[in-house]
């Protein structure tokens, strides 16, 4: 049975047609963010394990402070065990007392090669490590297909691995939107040189996406009415807001820069830096996808691995296994830690190095979609083919 | 009318390249199909080299470059010019550490602020440096196919121009490390690789010392340089290579330093590489099976030979090459052949690509299934047809294209390098930049030539697109939807646009 036939199999309401496609089943509001930390980021420094002395004897150089009224530069007490980063109080503090956030700790893969690129392509890819893989289809891009009236997008300057498969998923660099050179004219004569051609359908989306993606740019110019602007990574997250509101609602974007081999620093320096530029971002884009669609936004907050839990010799950290993975929307049950959790001590260390996995990034996500878009188990297989959705009871 | 004067001008190009093209007509489409390959973008320059040598003598030139064929003096000239072209990389990186050190002195905010931009400028110029040169050969080098491994090997062992003070190596790096041995055999690009400051820099061995292991570099040597991920190796190897690694590092000291007298010896110092006994792990190893005795740098040598020798390296490096000049993994006999020419030559590139060369594939190409240029090809190759026979005076707006299409030479962040695939640079949002990209070297100078000096006029330098070439070669060969959009062309800028951003211009 292939895709399409699954689709007009579970049809229950109308069918209508987007942009040539047919789509069938009930609409959905919903709207997912997928942002992806490439490079590992240090997840014991960020989400903090601050009841375990053997935290604090691992890292001497590089612990963050437990929690302290008194000190701006200690954790944030998030229960009895965790505490988070202090560069993300301001900004994602207040998600979690508004229990818009969780975390889920000891999550990942069962992908050990402690390789950034295949551990990042098994992620993308979604399909179990075991058995034959097809390495041109991602998830996302298989969700896309099964889903019912969505418009995905990828803000990121190549199409990723997850967003690979049998349609063809729009993407664009959200730091160099510019306004367009190629006149409405010659944008027509380009497509008819690709009529017919397999480029055909990427090419019209292209131009597509560049006028809509321009004109919501163009309408943020004016709607900053002169003041102090974003920038950077928080630009980019409030610009991504700001289309998912509008236009797209299932989007995906990666961020680097989390490969701390060295003097990655510890309450501050530069992970802290980094998280807090993220933290930034993710705050810039609840606030700008506004009050009417965040109840209805979930943005998970992924990574390939975690990183060595012992420091290194040179005040940095290496390639591990365990991750802590964040989810974040309006209508989250959140505030909580959440999967299953062990103490943090060497003994329950994998290989005596990292944290261990005990919850597969692929039951979780399989177990956020079935809440989220009410797939059935036949439309879950087609996206995470044999996985097993673990329900965290996050929504 | 515009439509007619355009027409008009069209002709007069026509008769003009009329002129010289007798001998090029005489190649084939698999010539064509070669000169495509072997070069970053055929042209009536490059056509006529091969049809005046003939196929096989101008492949071998390709493969074994002779030392009487040159730059054109225009793109030579430019060269010579360059900072870089007149110190070493320990000059131009102890004068840089120097005024960082300056910088960093500077106790007023106001004050510090410009000087550390300034800095942070004259960083940025000696990689800007490096590409300029690196396109001007790119362009017009008549060893085209060393130019392209170069490139290729570079992308191999990447490295990433924004960490740290890498910028000043860069040059050195690509012009002492990659170029010589583009050619050359495998085993000595992975040793001088190794030692070299910008990979010792980026994959953080310089600070991977005994005692303090930083195991990045060991792994992304077996990882990415050599075996490839899943094949014959262990996190245990991994932690080993890093000892054998350890003292492996950068310095600018000029003194010898005071060591453990059973080591003085064995001290190693070449520019900014230095091996400190000091600072490695003198226990034995146990690398891949084989125990490496602890006896200093010659430790590395040893396991260099083990793993540039491994079956995994020459399956995985060999099927990379072929994809990268053919687009897609080849059938197993052309890729076989090549692995079964390295294990003979022991890695020799040149015999390597030989084989690739004379197998089946590109001897008897299939002329519609096309290889999707990367940014980096499309850019070349398009400067290549309308520039051949005029340097350019500016790189930076070919520079600034490869940024835009995500491309930018030693701007790839993780050491993993560009992708291959096709999948990865056809994406829509992809496609609608390479537009944007077409129409501005389409629509005139663009700025390549206007010289990157203060106060610098620019001089009219139309690409000529229309050239001999063109109607020799290409315009036969053009889909009828091709035809049929160039032909509603309002302008030679028009014209041009269309053209490179025609389906044709993308294989």
């Amino acid at each position: 049975m292939n895709r399409r036939d699954l689709i007009k199999a579970f049809a229950t309401a109308g069918i209508l047609t987007v942009g040539g496609r047919v789509w069938a089943a009930p609409a959905t509001d919903a709207r997912l963010l997928v942002v992806f930390l490439r490079g590992a980021y240090d997840a014991a420094n960020v989400v903090i394990p601050t009841s375990s002395d053997f935290y604090y004897q691992s890292r001497p150089t590089l612990a963050v402070p437990r929690p302290n009224a008194a000190d701006p530069k200690s954790a944030m007490a998030l229960d009895a065990d965790w505490g988070l980063h202090p560069a993300l109080r301001a900004s994602l503090g207040p998600l979690w007392e508004r229990r818009q956030l969780a975390f889920i700790p000891f999550a990942g893969t069962d992908d050990t090669t402690r390789s950034h690129f295949e551990t990042q392509d098994t992620i993308e890819m979604g399909q179990a490590i075991q058995g034959t893989r097809n390495y041109r289809s991602g998830f996302m891009g298989r969700l896309a297909g099964v889903l019912t009236q969505t418009r995905p997008i990828a803000f990121t300057d190549q199409l990723p691995l997850a967003f690979r498969g049998e349609g063809t998923i729009a993407n664009i660099g959200i730091n160099a939107v510019g306004k367009p050179g190629v006149d409405e004219r010659q944008a027509k004569l380009i497509q008819s040189m690709y009529e017919g051609h397999r480029l055909g359908t990427s090419i019209a989306q292209g131009f597509q996406v560049r006028d809509d993606v321009a004109r919501t740019i163009a309408e943020e110019t004016d709607a900053n009415r002169g003041a102090v602007s974003a920038k950077g990574l928080e630009l980019s997250a409030r610009r991504i807001g700001r289309l998912m509101r509008e236009q797209f609602n299932l989007g995906f974007v990666d961020v680097g820069g989390w490969d701390t081999h060295v003097n990655q620093g510890g309450a501050t320096g530069y992970l802290a830096d980094r998280i807090g530029e993220l933290g930034r971002g993710l705050a810039g884009f609840a606030d700008e996808i506004g009050p009417a669609a965040w109840p209805d936004t979930v943005v998970v907050v992924i990574s390939e691995f975690g990183r060595t839990f012992r420091e290194n010799g040179d005040k940095g950290t290496d390639h591990g296994h365990g991750s802590v993975y964040w989810a974040l929307g309006g209508g989250l049950k959140g505030g909580r830690m959440l999967g299953e959790q062990q103490t943090v001590t060497q003994a329950n260390l994998f290989q005596n190095r990292d944290y261990k996995v005990l919850t597969d990034y692929r039951s979780i996500f399989a177990g956020l979609l079935t809440r989220m878009y009410g797939l059935s188990a036949a439309q879950l297989d087609q996206v995470f083919p044999g996985a097993r959705p673990t329900d965290l009871g996050l929504i | 009318m515009p439509g007619i004067h355009f027409l008009a001008k069209l002709a007069m190009v026509f008769w003009v390249a009329t002129a010289s093209r007798a001998v090029a007509a005489t190649l084939s489409p698999a010539d064509i199909f070669l000169l495509n390959r072997a070069t970053w973008g055929a042209n009536e320059q490059g056509a006529s080299e091969m049809a005046t040598l003939g196929r096989e003598k101008w492949l071998d030139q390709q493969l074994h470059p002779p030392e009487s064929a040159h730059l054109p003096q225009a793109a030579q000239a430019q060269i010579d010019a360059m900072p870089i072209s007149q110190h070493s990389m320990l000059d131009l990186v102890v004068e840089l550490q120097a005024r960082s050190k300056a910088v960093n002195a500077i106790k007023d905010p106001v004050e510090k602020q410009p000087a550390a931009a300034a800095y942070q400028a004259a960083l940025t110029d000696t990689a800007r440096q490096a590409a300029s040169r690196h396109i001007l050969r790119a362009l017009y080098s008549p060893h085209q196919l060393r130019e392209q491994m170069t490139w290729f090997w570079f992308n191999h062992f990447n490295v990433h121009q924004y960490k740290s003070d890498i910028r000043p190596m860069l040059a050195d790096y690509e012009e002492l490390t990659l170029r010589p041995h583009a050619l050359g055999r495998f085993r000595d690009l992975l040793g001088a690789t190794a030692r070299h400051p910008a990979m010792l820099r980026y994959l953080d061995n310089a600070e991977n010392y005994a005692g303090h292991i930083n195991e990045n570099f060991a792994r992304e040597i077996m990882e990415l340089h050599t075996m490839g991920v899943g094949s014959a190796y262990t996190q245990q190897d991994i932690q080993e290579l890093a000892r054998i690694l350890t003292g492996d590092g950068i310095t600018t000291r000029t003194d010898v330093p005071k060591l453990n007298p059973d080591h003085q010896s064995t001290y190693m110092r070449a520019g900014l590489f230095e091996f400190n006994p000091g600072r490695h792990d003198y226990g034995d190893k146990v690398f891949l099976g084989q125990t490496i005795k602890g006896s200093g740098a010659a430790e590395l040598d040893q396991a260099m030979d083990i793993i540039a020798r491994h079956p995994a390296t020459i399956q995985r490096v060999a099927q990379k090459i072929a994809v990268f000049f053919l687009g897609a993994t080849p059938s197993g006999p052309a890729v076989r052949a090549m692995q079964a020419t390295w294990q003979k030559t022991d890695g020799d590139i040149a015999s390597i690509l030989s084989t690739l060369f004379h197998s089946e594939p590109i001897t008897k190409p299939d002329l519609s299934a096309g290889r999707f240029k990367d940014p980096v090809h499309y850019v070349f190759s398009a400067l290549r047809l309308a520039y051949g026979n005029r340097v350019i005076l500016n790189t930076l707006p070919a520079q600034n294209w490869l940024n835009r299409l995500a491309q930018g030479l030693y701007n790839k962040e993780t050491p993993d390098g560009y992708p291959a695939a096709e999948a990865a640079w056809n994406g829509p949002g992809q496609l609608a930049v390479r537009f944007e990209v077409a129409r501005q070297i389409g629509s005139g100078g663009a700025g390549l030539f206007k010289p990157d000096v203060p106060g610098a006029v620019d001089q009219p330098g139309f690409p000529q697109l229309q050239n001999a070439y063109y109607f020799d070669r290409l315009r036969a060969t053009l889909a009828t939807s091709t035809r049929a959009a160039l032909d509603r062309a309002i302008s030679p800028q028009d014209w041009n646009t269309l053209f490179l951003a025609s389906p044709d211009f993308m294989y």
